[in-house]
């Protein structure tokens, strides 16, 4: 049996559908369209029974692709997702305003149930409300309380679900929806004019008011959080915490899941026989898995925050008061926290766009988002100022290096900005952006609500994105482990032979020496060689050119596969500093001068050098064009910033 | 006759008329509809967006989307 949920944003919906459901849900979408759909499932008196959330909307009428799908199944009993019965969320604390909804929907005869859900809060703003007068408004629906935060009600919905009938004769509040009122504009304004009068006539018979007079006072928290300015202090205080947090504490499991698989990689190669399979499982596909999920637990913090501050109530006033400033750039306030996150990592960033209803919008901040400097981006930096740029001081007190950081930071950070101000002008959208958008009344987050959160996040990031994730990696591990013909091998044995005549050198250096061999004439190594005069512009050689390929992995992997090529131990940075610093040209001048280094860091400044980001934007857009198109303008900007840099500085 | 954007922080307005647009069936639906009182609450910086109250909830909207609405002002405040 289908059961749908239906009602208003912010009305607690996806309380009752986690109280409903727990752990069984699905994230996918609705057949045939790219809206995401939420099903989850649970039984009672032995039958099973399928949950159907779907999304959030103030009126049947739509305003977004997303939103149009609550008519369009709900209106049509043939529909595969029509629903035997509907729940429609109302928050008592609302009334008025969810009954617009509610109304609609039971006069398209829908089986329904209303979860007069929040209660609680309407008893605190001292609302009461009348059920036997609501149940005359609405006879054919059953009508039940529920406190879905305080997880009450379950059983009451589960009866109400199994007590469930057809509905026979028409019966309406209003009268049919007009069909054709969803492309007009005059149908829609007379259809909510009349619903409200109706409503309005019959609500003093349902919603008793004990307040004595209707005094309206601004919630004290509201005076702080919106304040001209306390309210951007305390959102940059709040940031500043979760970006703590991600930084120091993150990074703590981030290293045990990426140690773990190192290992387990290593001892694989060691236990099974050797072969391609092996290396396949070892290199390849183990690897792959570590890389997806070492994300996780920047992804977990991530939402874990964003969620607290959505339960609470909070977010909608930082959209509120950024919007203003946000707006001239095709950003809405919507986009703020899904940029800021990026400074973290672009993945929970693009994930954290899920909010902007406005599909321009979200568009618009899902394709700059990686070019705020992104964590991943840090060791490059560091390995290439500290080559590169002096360790003076300007003015006694400003480090250079720290300024060539910073100045990394705001290029990446005044990119995005000047790209969504292009974008916005590009991309062409039938839907004019709005906000009109609800400030719900602040409350205690509900921990259940953030961790399923949490973990419906981090599925879908390891389910979704982690297939093309693996994918690639297993991809770019063959395109540097195999080369044509037996190149390969005949490079090996030039090492090898070295190493016999010259008893000085040890085991580890040699095994650095094929490392780097091996690499150099696989294909990824051939890859670099042909792209060499399309990076000698920039200032690279070969060399560089096959650490910018295999670096699409992931940014940090650039410092790993320089340290091979270069025939250095992984994790030996001073080593390899030193021995970056001495590599010279043909010509006799350094490979890493100040303009080349400074080149390649705004190189990775600009280009999209992450499989993962890939990945989450194919998922969260729903095709491969946005990606694609994502990482052929970043590729753009960053060939052109860094031969700009490049011939400026040489 | 004024445009809401243009009301001051704690004063109650009566609708009077909403100009056509695209928003007109959504700013409706979202409560908003003639003859009935709204009260302004308060204002992002810049005096944009603004929030005010209505139906028993407070609503957010751009300070071109409340110039849409055009509002006779009523005498009543609230402490501010």
């Amino acid at each position: 049996m289908k059961v749908g949920l239906v009602g208003n944003p912010n009305t607690g919906k996806s309380s009752i559908f986690n109280l409903l459901t727990g752990l069984r849900q699905q994230v996918g979408n609705f057949p045939g369209i790219t809206v995401e759909r939420k099903v989850g499932s649970f039984s009672a008196d032995s039958k099973d029974f399928k949950l159907i959330d779907f999304p959030g909307t103030y009126s049947i009428f739509p305003r977004s692709k997303d939103e149009k799908v609550v008519y369009d199944v709900l209106s049509n009993p043939e529909h595969s997702e029509f629903p035997d019965v509907c729940i429609v969320v109302v928050d008592a604390s609302n009334l008025e305003r969810n009954l617009l909804l509610f109304s609609q929907v039971y006069d398209l005869q829908v089986p329904l149930i209303m979860a007069l859900n929040m209660t609680d809060v309407a008893r605190k703003n001292k609302k009461e409300i009348q059920r036997e007068a609501l149940q005359k408004m609405f006879p054919s629906a059953q009508i039940i309380e529920t406190n879905a935060r305080a997880g009450l009600g379950k059983d009451r919905l589960i009866e109400a679900i199994l007590n469930s009938k057809e509905r026979k004769d028409p019966d309406y509040f209003l009268g049919p929806i007009p069909e054709e009122g969803i492309n007009d504009a005059l149908i829609q304004e007379a259809e909510a004019s009349a619903r409200y009068e109706k409503i309005q006539k019959l609500i003093d018979k349902v919603l008793v008011r004990k307040l004595e007079s209707e005094e309206i006072t601004i919630s004290k928290w509201d005076r702080i959080l919106v304040h001209p300015l306390w309210g951007y202090f305390i959102f940059a205080a709040i940031l500043m915490v979760v970006f703590q947090f991600i930084f120091s504490f993150a990074t703590l499991p981030m290293d045990i899941i990426d140690g773990a698989f190192v290992k387990l990689g290593s001892w694989l190669q060691e236990v099974l026989p050797t072969g391609v399979f092996t290396d396949l499982l070892s290199q390849g596909i183990v690897p792959g898995i570590g890389g997806v999920l070492v994300f996780i637990p920047q992804i977990a913090f991530l939402f874990f925050f964003i969620a607290i501050l959505e339960e609470s109530g909070y977010l909608a006033r930082v959209v509120f008061i950024m919007d203003r400033l946000m707006r001239p750039l095709g950003l809405n306030g919507k986009s703020v926290v899904p940029l800021l996150s990026s400074v973290a990592c672009a993945i929970p960033g693009v994930m954290a766009t899920r909010t902007i209803s406005d599909w321009k919008e979200r568009m618009i901040t899902i394709l700059v988002a990686p070019l705020m400097s992104c964590s991943a981006r840090i060791p490059v930096y560091t390995i290439l100022i500290s080559l590169v740029i002096p360790d003076h001081y300007v003015f006694g007190v400003l480090n250079v290096q720290g300024l060539v950081l910073f100045g990394l930071y705001a290029l990446g950070l005044v990119s995005a900005l000047l790209v969504a101000l292009i974008l916005k002008k590009l991309i062409k959208s039938k839907d004019k952006g709005f906000l009109l958008m609800e400030l719900p009344q602040y409350q205690r987050p509900k921990w259940g609500n953030v961790g399923l959160t949490v973990w419906e996040k981090v599925r879908v990031f390891v389910w979704d994105a982690g297939k093309i994730i693996l994918a690639l990696s297993v991809i770019l591990w063959a395109l540097a482990s195999y080369g044509p013909g037996n190149e390969m091998e005949k490079a090996v044995k030039i090492v090898e032979h070295q190493f016999e005549n010259n008893t000085n050198l040890d085991q580890e250096e040699k095994e650095n020496q094929i490392a780097s061999v091996k690499l150099e004439n696989s294909y990824m190594g051939i890859l670099g060689k042909t792209i060499e005069p399309v990076i000698a512009p920039l200032g690279y050689d070969w060399k560089i050119g096959i650490s910018l390929i295999s670096s699409f992995a992931a940014r940090e992997v650039f410092v790993g596969s320089l340290a091979t090529i270069y025939a250095v131990h992984a994790d030996d940075n001073e080593k390899l500093l030193d021995r970056l610093s001495q590599e010279k040209r043909s010509d006799g001048s350094l490979v890493y001068n100040l303009a080349s280094g400074t080149s390649l860091m705004v190189f990775y400044v600009y280009a999209m050098q992450c499989m993962a980001t890939f990945a989450i934007v194919k998922r969260e857009t729903k095709s491969w064009r946005w990606p694609l198109f994502q990482m052929a303008f970043m590729g753009i900007l960053a060939y052109l910033g860094a031969f700009i840099t490049y011939q400026i500085l040489s | 006759m004024v445009d809401l954007s243009m009301i001051q922080n704690g004063k109650k307005v009566r609708i009077e008329r909403i100009q056509s647009s695209f928003l007109r069936p959504k700013l409706m639906e979202m409560g908003i509809l003639e003859g009935d009182c709204v009260q302004v609450l308060f204002k992002a910086p810049f005096g944009d967006p603004i929030a005010i109250h209505v139906k028993g909830y407070t609503l957010s909207l751009r300070k071109d989307e409340a110039a849409l609405v055009k509002v006779f002002e009523e005498d009543h405040t609230i402490g501010n």
